[in-house]
């Protein structure tokens, strides 16, 4: 087929996506955020509520399900567009507010500055989310749609621009292509960082016959869900993404590999790639070229070690999803020993925008050594948790403190966790570390895929540590023996440090095989399981020593090394609220009116705590147990 | 369902599917998505259509925590363990259902109404604790509205009786 028809095949794409979208810019708009998070915090309801208001008032208004912006603090989210107006974003939506903002905004035209959020375009009335604090420092290239367009509708994308980068790239070699990716040193977002162009490079040089593009989206660190708002929120990125990698390296076939816990994303990402085979942009003769490629989804089965290349490679073909030794690099011999590309849905991701803005802009962006954005999941004991996507760089503090809003409460931060179950935990002084693939390895801990959990004085050290551990430990395939069974002993020594039965020795041990494991391990899985132990070991030990000594859990964490108690001084005689909450009847009202607590029954539910009235606040906990006793006699 | 009911949607699902060993896992999914679980004559259905040993198919089951091998109570209840659940409460709000429901996570009450599972990260870290019920996503979870999703589900309220069984992490 000529250029000419070509060009003009996706020129008509573009102005058809447009034509059926002209009601965005022609009547009212509601787009309800309803990723996965959204709809936990109650989304469909707002959607339905926001439809049923609407149509009680003949409204000619639409109604339409995006992905998620990020802000997960503000749950549920809508955008409301209505021509004449700029549009705004609501957040922490109920079912009054719904009305509300029907009945004075889309009927009548005020637009209810006082429950905005913010604006989306700059104006000169309200601010945007640009004028954040956490606006100086974010830059969305990859996130940039998510939550603004109609994941279950391909027109949106394209009317974006989005596949224009593959319009391009069929016009070009595909060495070309290869040397701008190349040429980027775009870095695997996976967690190890490892060059794509160089993967692409081996994959393109092996030989003509048939290649694989999988991406990997088996995102299973627990406190990372990054792959899952952008494969929810805006899955034709991953797809173009996809395709260009396919024409550069000559791959006829690619896979999709998503968890099976991700249902939403397995839905939209299954809608999406039936959507761009019936544009044409999947499938026989790409854009009118002569380039043919085609895609699955294919769902995991939830085994947190096949985010390893060579087990998720093994499970797609009908296997335990156990990792192989390497070389052969699944470059040259993956899926069905076909040379096989096996990528991030984040790298996937920043293909298109490489393509079409160049690698010059995207060296700009970040550091020199890691160039472009990282995106972070921020969670825990943090003001403002959600989705960020901020330059390569960017310091912990930066994150924490403007980004993410601080530590809310009158609360400490302690440390952060970063890099889930293979990452580390990084104490407060580590905070002006620059977050990029090396600076963080140096400190014992790694990027991984991007969570972050904040903990402040509440959490304990050594539990996560036992946390993290019991997750790897449980996930361990089973085919190293000191992954398997070093893990195994590790846990058992970290179970009896949080129940105050350690001794000071089985630390020792407990670092010796922390290193043994790490070198004994074929995959990063076990490489890097001892990092929450070992980190924790480093800049916690105190913790540990509390727990060993004087059987004090410092952070008050540990059941088997508190105790709760009610201070006599605070409780009320008027109130009884404790009493019922306590599932075991350990609470009982003293002689005096007063109530105290039956340690022997006591499950340590924490339900007293939680229930006490805030103007008593007389439930403490204390550690050790056996303060109880000594306060008992103190205060009567 | 009965044996031979197995067999018979067990083929059914394996029409769609080419007999190739790789298929295996897109087969399970079918499989558990008609039945619940996986059911022992349909694996060894699934076996001898894909040309693989039982046990291997059996291998695959149990390594991968998304299949099961018995039928899930009516109400699936999953509490999260991801990171940010964990630190907020979550393992406090699973014991809750484990001594309100009187079954270990990873069980299903002696009626068939509830199995009470670990889910690692669901993905809404921000509403930790979180749980799912069935498909409904609760956020924020103390004991106190262990009892109260409980209840709507027709649990009535913990009896009143003393119990002393103390459970440690």
């Amino acid at each position: 087929m000529d250029a000419a028809l070509r060009k003009r095949a996706y020129a008509k794409l573009r102005s058809g996506a447009m034509e059926a979208l002209k009601f965005l810019d022609e009547k009212p708009v509601v787009r309800v955020g309803t990723a996965t998070c959204g709809k936990a915090a109650g989304a469909l309801l707002i959607r339905d509520a926001f439809q049923e208001e609407i149509n009680s008032k003949g409204i000619d208004a639409r109604v339409v399900e995006v992905g998620c912006m990020g802000h997960c603090y503000a749950e549920p989210m809508a955008i409301i567009s209505k021509p004449g107006f700029t549009p705004l974003c609501y957040g922490n939506l109920d079912e009054g507010l719904v009305k509300r903002l029907v009945e004075d905004f889309l009927l009548q035209d005020d637009p209810c500055y006082e429950f905005a959020m913010a604006a989306l375009e700059p104006n000169d009335i309200f601010p945007t989310f640009q004028d954040f604090p956490r606006g100086v420092y974010e830059e969305k290239i990859i996130l940039e749609y998510c939550g603004l367009i109609d994941p279950e509708e391909i027109d949106y994308y394209i009317a974006w621009g989005g596949y224009s980068a593959l319009d391009k790239v069929l016009h070009m070699d595909p060495r070309e292509v290869l040397q701008i990716v190349k040429a980027s040193n775009l870095r695997g977002r996976g967690g190890a960082g490892f060059p794509a162009g160089i993967k692409w490079d081996v994959a393109r040089k092996a030989g003509d016959g048939m290649k694989y593009v999988i991406c990997n989206g088996d995102e299973g660190d627990p406190g990372a869900f990054m792959d899952r708002n952008i494969l929810e929120s805006n899955p034709h990125q991953v797809i173009e993404g996809m395709i260009i990698c396919a024409y550069c390296v000559g791959a006829s076939q690619g896979y999709i590999y998503i968890r099976s816990e991700y249902q939403q994303a397995i839905r939209r990402v299954k809608k999406a790639v039936r959507q761009a085979r019936e544009k044409g942009l999947l499938g026989d003769f790409i854009l009118g070229s002569d380039f043919c490629f085609d895609l699955h989804v294919f769902p995991g089965a939830g085994a947190f070690v096949c985010g390893e290349g060579t087990a998720l490679v093994s499970s797609m073909e009908g296997g335990m999803g156990i990792p192989q030794y390497r070389p052969p690099e699944l470059a040259l011999s993956g899926y069905l020993g076909k040379p096989t590309v096996l990528n991030n849905v984040k790298t996937f991701c920043y293909i298109p925008h490489i393509i079409q803005k160049g690698t010059k802009w995207f060296k700009e962006i970040g550091t020199p050594g890691s160039p472009g954005t990282a995106v972070f999941a921020l969670a825990g004991k943090i003001a403002a948790p959600g989705l960020v996507e901020v330059p390569m760089g960017t310091t912990l503090r930066q994150l924490i403190y403007d980004v993410g809003g601080g530590i809310p409460g009158d609360k400490k931060l302690k440390a952060v966790q970063i890099g889930g179950p293979s990452g580390g935990c990084l104490p407060g002084e580590a905070l002006d570390l620059p977050v990029d693939f090396d600076s963080l390895k140096e400190s014992g801990a790694m990027m991984g895929s991007g969570g972050i959990i904040v903990l402040n004085e509440d959490d304990c050290m050594v539990r996560m540590a036992r946390f993290f551990l019991g997750f790897t430990q449980q996930e361990s395939c089973g085919k190293c023996t000191f992954c398997r069974l070093g893990t195994r002993h590790m846990l058992q020594i970290l179970d009896a440090v949080t129940r105050g039965e350690g001794d000071m020795d089985s630390l020792r041990v407990l670092r010796e095989l922390a290193e043994d494991v790490k070198a004994g391990s074929l995959c990063n899985l076990g490489k890097t399981a001892p990092n929450p132990v070992l980190t924790t070991l480093k800049y916690f030990f105190h913790e540990y020593e509390a727990h060993i000594k004087e059987k004090r859990c410092p952070s008050l964490m540990c059941p088997n090394l508190i105790a709760y108690f009610i201070e006599p001084a605070k409780c009320s005689k008027l109130c009884n609220v404790c009493v019922g909450s306590c599932p075991v009847e350990a609470i009982y009202t003293r002689d005096d009116g007063l109530k105290a607590i039956n340690q022997e029954k006591c499950v340590k539910c924490d339900n007293c705590l939680k229930t006490c009235p805030p103007e008593y606040s007389a439930v403490i906990k204390v550690s050790p147990p056996d303060l109880v006793r000594e306060k008992e006699r103190e205060m009567g | 369902m009965e044996k031979d009911a197995v067999i018979k949607n067990t083929r059914e699902i394996l029409k769609n599917h080419t007999a190739k060993p790789r298929n295996l896992i897109p087969v399970l999914h079918d499989l558990q998505e008609k039945f619940g679980y996986l059911p022992q004559p349909a694996m060894e259905e699934v076996a001898a259509a894909l040309g693989i040993p039982a046990v291997d198919v059996y291998g695959i089951a149990t390594f991968f925590n998304g299949f099961r091998l018995n039928p899930p109570g009516r109400h699936q209840i999953q509490v999260c363990m991801g990171t940010a659940c964990y630190m907020a409460g979550g393992q406090i709000a699973l014991d809750s259902f484990e001594r309100r429901l009187k079954i270990r996570a990873g069980e299903t009450t002696p009626d068939g109404e509830f199995s009470l599972e670990q889910a690692a990260c669901v993905g809404c870290c921000s509403l930790a604790p979180v749980v799912v019920v069935d498909t409904f996503v609760e956020g924020k979870v103390t004991p106190t509205r262990v009892d109260g999703l409980l209840l709507s589900l027709g649990v009535a309220p913990e009896k009143q009786e003393n119990r002393s069984s103390k459970k440690d992490n």
